[in-house]
């Protein structure tokens, strides 16, 4: 758990700004102080959340918020198939380690061809939860004092923060061209499908696991244990 | 917007994000995938994050913009290539944006 706390430490920062920047947003959108806290606790995706309290701040209906979160968290199923196999333990346990699943988490608790460190997702899941949480309640509580820090350019921060997490799974030719066709699909569908879909949409490049050669031939992803292991850390 | 519709999205959005996020961990749980299953999956990591990475640097709501973004994310991938650590990368990407919004 202790790797998995190091590894995203350098994360952590950012998405205390990201918290920061949800609870302004939120309390903005006059959700008040308390239920942009509830949501971050109960929530915890932050993609979703910006986007069900966007669509509430534009007066676009409850169905139309918990819709668009639902989307954008849609990719969270499979993802969850990725970890299951790893995750043992009673069926309680599994259910709230699994909540501990987010991007960053999911991603540095890699290992390579289809392997993952749950001891590492749950030390990494736990201080982004306490990150998230922590900075959803500064920004809720303290907004107008501290700022937003989107104005710090903390929105490039994110595409910078995925690109850490990325780098070290483009381990061989097959994950390099899943990348490029998980994006090619993503910036295809961004302007005609809402958001969330083309996130999800971007998964299916993941059948390319299915051309030729058996998963026991995908041997250069076992490279990925050793950086993704370190994930963010190794940049 | 009143706040007890508020207290609704909280609730099923948490209620629907607990079950997306616990559906594959609950009833697979501890059971190995069958190989090509997992071919599929050791792939996803990849598809999914450079999924994000152009979406959050170049979506805008219902299109594509580039903007200030790239210059963040630019200077992002020079810090990648000269293998500086994860902390350094943010560091010079929101800088970067910022001070381009700035000129």
């Amino acid at each position: 758990m202790r790797g998995g706390a190091r590894a995203v430490a350098p994360l952590a920062v950012a998405v205390l700004g990201f918290g920061i920047s949800f609870g302004v947003l939120a309390r903005s959108a006059g959700l008040g102080p308390i239920a942009p806290i509830v949501m971050s606790a109960t929530t915890f995706a932050g993609s979703a959340q910006f986007a069900a309290v966007s669509v509430l701040d534009a007066a676009g209906g409850v169905a139309a918020a918990v819709l668009s979160a639902v989307l954008l968290n849609a990719r969270y199923v499979p993802i969850g198939v990725s970890v299951a196999p790893w995750m043992t333990g009673g069926f309680g346990s599994r259910l709230l380690r699994a909540q501990l699943v987010v991007d960053e988490s999911w991603a540095v608790s890699s290992r390579g061809g289809g392997r993952f460190d749950v001891d590492v997702l749950v030390g990494a899941g736990v201080i982004l939860y306490g990150t998230w949480v922590a900075g959803t309640a500064a920004g809720a509580l303290a907004g107008d004092l501290i700022g937003d820090p989107e104005r710090l350019g903390l929105d490039a921060a994110f595409p910078a923060l995925f690109l850490v997490l990325l780098r070290p799974q483009l381990t061989g030719r097959r994950p390099v061209l899943a990348a490029a066709l998980g994006a090619a699909t993503a910036l295809a569908l961004v302007p005609v499908a809402p958001p969330g879909v083309p996130i999800v949409s971007a998964a299916a490049a993941c059948l390319l696991g299915l051309a030729g050669r058996s998963a026991r031939a995908t041997g250069p992803t076992d490279e990925a244990g050793g950086s993704g292991a370190r994930g963010a850390g190794v940049g | 917007m009143s706040g007890g519709e508020a207290w609704v999205v909280v609730g099923l959005a948490g209620v629907a994000t607990v079950a997306l996020k616990g559906l594959g961990p609950a009833l697979l749980g501890g059971r190995a995938l069958p190989p090509r299953l997992l071919a599929v999956v050791g792939l996803l990591a990849p598809a999914l994050l450079a999924a994000l990475v152009v979406t959050q640097a170049f979506g805008a709501g219902d299109h594509l913009a580039v903007d200030a973004r790239v210059v963040g994310l630019a200077a992002a991938a020079v810090a990648l290539v000269a293998r500086a650590p994860a902390l350094v990368l943010l560091a010079v990407a929101a800088p970067a944006t910022a001070h381009v919004r700035m000129l």
